[in-house]
């Protein structure tokens, strides 16, 4: 079994407890003020670090390329309130760009 | 409609990225159908692609998923179902749908039930078939970077955590992290520098 159907199967299963075990546990386990909290801020710290770690680099090397360029168009495209489709077709488009032609 | 549209957008992107993280057009598929969470499924291909063990990809993309049984507690005693039929209320507990119910509060409970099962099932069925799009579309690229879609991916994962940026402490939190996860990517095994910033995040919360 590859490491891709390892994580596919064992990502679903996972996602599946979670869900169920909130359906299905006394409300007082997970109500409590910290544990809002907490899950409110670990997406924040997970998703940056993906973003970061995903445009800057390959295989555990550090590295500058197209996708910064990219980047930078999403993060204007948010500054002006742009919808998510624009957001990742303007990432997309201007990293092409730069790719395809320099 | 437009939350259909948006989920149309981000399962397009899924389906594409998870496509150019090396992910079959069947297991981008299973995903969506299976696991039913996106930020959790962006997470997972998202390590594996960056070269991430199978282990490290699944707890990322299990912290991010901790949420939903926060939301099933929420959603259980409103929905008051049993067998089958709150298996598959389990697996339509979203954002989406938890926050559409949430938003019928004031017109009460059968409202919210009934905006928690449209929701549901109906961004269930729109996330499934524009992944199968996005995915079938990356299959027919080739060489991804042509196209934008190296970019296009953590775009993706900016688009989704940008609306969570309340504050400044929120903003602090994301940059810090984000500086973390790079300083850390030549020196730990991949995947690890960015689980290691759910554990910035709980040590943080824990002591606000």
């Amino acid at each position: 079994m590859t490491i891709f159907w390892i994580a596919t199967i064992g990502t679903s299963l996972m996602a599946f407890l979670l869900k169920y075990s909130g359906h299905s546990v006394p409300e007082r386990w997970l109500t409590h003020p910290k544990i809002q909290k907490i899950n409110a801020l670990i997406p924040i710290a997970l998703l940056s670090a993906l973003v970061a770690v995903q445009s800057f680099s390959e295989k555990s090397q550090l590295m500058i390329d197209q996708r910064l360029v990219g980047i930078c168009a999403a993060i204007t495209a948010l500054l002006l309130k742009a919808p998510f489709p624009v957001v990742v077709l303007s990432a997309a488009v201007s990293s092409a760009a730069v790719y395809n032609w320099f | 409609m437009s939350v259909s549209i948006t989920v149309g957008a981000y399962g397009v992107a899924f389906g594409a990225a998870a496509v150019a993280n090396g992910f079959t057009v069947l297991q981008s598929c299973l995903l969506s159908l299976l696991t039913f969470s996106g930020a959790s499924q962006f997470a997972v291909i998202g390590v594996i692609g960056a070269g991430g063990s199978a282990l490290s990809g699944i707890a990322t993309a299990s912290l991010l998923g901790v949420r939903n049984a926060l939301y099933g507690v929420i959603m259980a005693p409103r929905l008051q179902v049993k067998g089958l039929k709150r298996v598959i209320a389990a697996q339509v507990t979203i954002d989406e749908s938890t926050g559409v119910a949430l938003g019928q509060e004031p017109r009460g409970v059968d409202a919210m039930r009934k905006g928690f099962w449209y929701t549901g099932i109906g961004v269930f069925v729109f996330w499934n078939l524009f992944t199968l799009a996005g995915a079938l579309g990356a299959q027919a690229m080739g060489d991804i970077r042509a196209f934008g879609l190296d970019s296009a991916v953590p775009a993706a994962f900016l688009g989704l955590v940008w609306p969570r940026l309340t504050g400044n402490f929120e903003r602090v939190l994301a940059v810090g992290c984000a500086i973390f996860a790079i300083a850390m990517t030549p020196v730990l095994p991949a995947g690890l520098p960015i689980i290691a910033t759910a554990f910035i995040a709980i040590a943080v919360g824990l002591k606000r």
